[in-house]
């Protein structure tokens, strides 16, 4: 039986741990194996994306060891995946590289093409739009850009379309930045806030209840600028865990 | 960074171009191969620049054409002052060229007594209100209908009477001007020719009446043959402003009679960017400003808060690349996004470049961490030491964290107990 670590980023940790626990029911639900490596921090991103190289093969060597023996490394986060996946190619010897970016997945991206679900058994009767993170949207390939000249696709909202009573209505610019960009949101203050305030507008024309997305980086700067704004990650839906947390 | 004066309505302008591009992108079914393709040349010329600038020299030089080299911008504008003096030229018409912004020629020929007019109708507007552009393909986005009235000191600000005053203002430049200089889009090695595109027809009017043409180009500009040049002519228009291709796309081969082309190759850093694998990606840029009409940040800041001479991720690359300690600094202005890559006619990896940048950048100015990084370093470096500070986090009073993100945000809310505590707790049953 295949072996699945479970990755939660330190702030989801922290701020969201229903987003964690909704990532692990699922993950059950579908009878993987999966475990909670204890002694995993932090991936290191926010050191590499301000230039701190050194300090950042440290965290991904730590990773490593935290991880390498497990089939499948899963995280609700296309920002965090996407460091291990696609960016530890510069901090990595080769071959370890390939191991560890091989079977690292964003939750989405997992249940999509490696669990290929096909149905769920979870209701959530409510209006939602959806903001498509950049680094799972373009590093990662989540679904298909508005830059680009493919035939669309989001293996997000294919998953949502799963959802029993849901209704999905589109989101103008749904793939534009929210303006978070970690240290961007501190170094940048003034346009990170415009950013954000920008895609709030848009999700407010859309009419929808819920902005739903996959990265609770971006939807927590977006909360920070609008108190009342009601956002989920899209997998507390899968699991049928947001009614719960409502 | 600041925010532009006006931020929605710069941003709804250059989102209109963006819209523009992407509705002529999905008018060509080929659209990715196009890109792969121009990637590819490009990759393959900027690796073999050696064997085709000579190529280009001898074919250009059989054409007729004068050939000259320039190491950097000091060189480059010292050349086109002895041509200048060569035609007892005083008057110089100049059609678009990013390349005479990087090498400060106008305020290098200006100083010396000549008259240089810039004929793009946006360089011309940013000209007389004493400007610099703040985009390269529409050097004038910034600035509004109204204040380019105020600028021609007219009362209408109807674009189409405005550019009526311009065209009458320039007929009278181009008729009197003794030189002509313009940039270069691309060079064709196996034809010694070069191309210069433009929807005014300026560079067209400026090189027909004046007795010589100087064209200036970067050292980057070369691809192999004429059936490349298709590849690109395809992307550039539909890239920069939606158009299938530029109104003139101009192929100058030789000089007609009685008159002179002299054609300045410039270095000016790019041999230096070459040298550095990792950025040499940078060098393929076909200057069509798509990056800047998608970028987020550039669409909310304007050009004029880059400090080099090229503005938005491009711009970034290209002036960090140069020189890191002046320029590395622009690589932070940016939310790794991506979306430039992805519009980028020549597919560079615009984003990944700005991180690179921002490594190199931390060591060049041997950066030291400041206390925030340091401690949190620590933390994440021990497992114990980061469940310690998740712990200690959820209890540190609210105003520690609305210190960190700034006054226009409420703080998100620790939960009283993090995953990792529950996890363990269902774990330990």
């Amino acid at each position: 039986m295949a072996k699945a670590a479970l990755f939660v980023p330190c702030f989801v940790n922290s701020i969201y741990p229903n987003v964690a626990l909704a990532t692990l029911k699922i993950l059950q639900d579908l009878g993987f194996e999966v475990e909670y490596p204890p002694n995993q921090t932090c991936c290191g991103q926010p050191f590499f994306n301000s230039g701190f190289i050194k300090e950042a093969k440290e965290l991904a060597q730590n990773f490593v060891k935290n991880f390498k023996n497990y089939d499948y490394i899963i995280a609700p986060s296309g920002s965090c995946i996407s460091m291990v996946k696609v960016h530890y190619r510069e901090l990595l010897p080769p071959k370890e590289f390939e191991d560890i970016s091989k079977k690292s997945f964003e939750i989405c991206e997992f249940l999509h093409d490696v669990a290929k679900v096909k149905e769920l058994n979870v209701s959530f009767p409510h209006t939602v739009a959806l903001h498509q993170s950049c680094h799972g949207l373009r590093e990662l390939e989540l679904g298909v850009s508005s830059e680009l000249n493919l035939p669309y696709n989001s293996k997000v909202l294919n998953l949502l379309n799963l959802v029993k009573d849901i209704k999905i209505v589109p989101l103008k610019n749904s793939d534009e930045c929210c303006g978070f960009g970690g240290t961007f949101s501190i170094n940048e203050s003034e346009l990170s806030v415009k950013m954000g305030r920008d895609k709030l507008a848009n999700f407010k024309a859309s009419g929808a209840q819920f902005l739903v997305g996959y990265d609770n980086s971006c939807l927590m700067h977006l909360a920070s600028l609008d108190p009342n704004l009601k956002s989920l990650h899209v997998v507390e839906i899968l699991a049928g865990a947001a009614n719960e947390t409502l | 960074m600041r925010l532009f004066n006006d931020t929605d309505w710069l941003n709804r302008a250059l989102w209109y171009v963006r819209k523009k591009r992407d509705a002529a992108a999905k008018s060509v079914p080929e659209w990715e191969e196009l890109r792969k393709a121009a990637s590819n040349i490009k990759a393959h010329t900027i690796t073999h620049l050696d064997r085709y600038l000579e190529e280009f020299e001898k074919n250009a030089l059989k054409n007729g054409i004068k050939v000259h080299w320039a190491i950097d911008a000091k060189e480059h504008n010292r050349i086109v002052e002895s041509i200048l003096q060569k035609f007892g030229a005083k008057k110089i018409v100049k059609s678009k060229s990013m390349l005479t912004e990087e090498c400060e020629l106008n305020p290098y020929l200006e100083n010396r007594g000549y008259e240089v007019i810039d004929t793009d109708l946006g360089e011309r507007i940013v000209q007389l209100a004493k400007q610099k552009p703040s985009h390269i393909v529409l050097p004038a986005i910034h600035l509004k209908k109204e204040q380019v009235a105020e600028i021609f000191k007219q009362n209408s600000s109807d674009p189409t009477y405005l550019t009526g005053v311009a065209r009458e203002q320039l007929r009278k430049h181009f008729e009197s001007a003794d030189a002509a200089i313009t940039g270069v889009n691309f060079a064709i090695a196996n034809e010694g020719a070069f191309v210069v595109c433009t929807n005014e027809g300026n560079a067209d009017l400026g090189t027909s009446l004046a007795k010589v043409h100087i064209a200036v180009m970067g050292i980057e500009k070369i691809v192999p043959t004429l059936q490349d040049l298709g590849v690109f002519l395809r992307l550039l228009a539909r890239s920069a402003t939606g158009q299938a291709i530029t109104t003139y796309s101009s192929i100058f081969k030789k000089p007609s009679e009685g008159k002179e082309i002299h054609l300045i190759i410039v270095d000016n850093g790019r041999s230096k960017i070459l040298s550095e694998t990792k950025f040499t990606n940078a060098l393929k840029c076909i200057r069509c400003g798509a990056c800047m009409n998608t970028c987020p940040v550039f669409r909310r800041s304007g050009g004029h808060e880059y400090n080099y001479v090229i503005p938005g991720p491009i711009g970034s690359c290209l002036g960090a690349a140069r020189d890191i300690k002046k320029h590395g600094k622009m690589a932070f202005a940016s939310t790794l996004c991506g979306s430039c890559d992805n519009v980028c006619p020549v597919k560079i990896d615009l984003h990944e470049q700005l991180l690179a940048l921002r490594g190199k950048y931390k060591e060049a100015v041997s950066e030291r961490k400041d206390k925030f990084y340091k401690l949190a370093f620590v933390i994440l470096k021990y497992p114990l030491l980061y469940k310690a500070a998740t712990k200690i986090l959820q209890f540190m009073p609210h105003s520690f964290y609305k210190k960190a993100w700034g006054s226009s945000r409420t703080v998100p809310k620790a939960a009283k107990k993090s995953f990792s505590e529950i996890y363990k707790e269902r774990i330990e049953g």
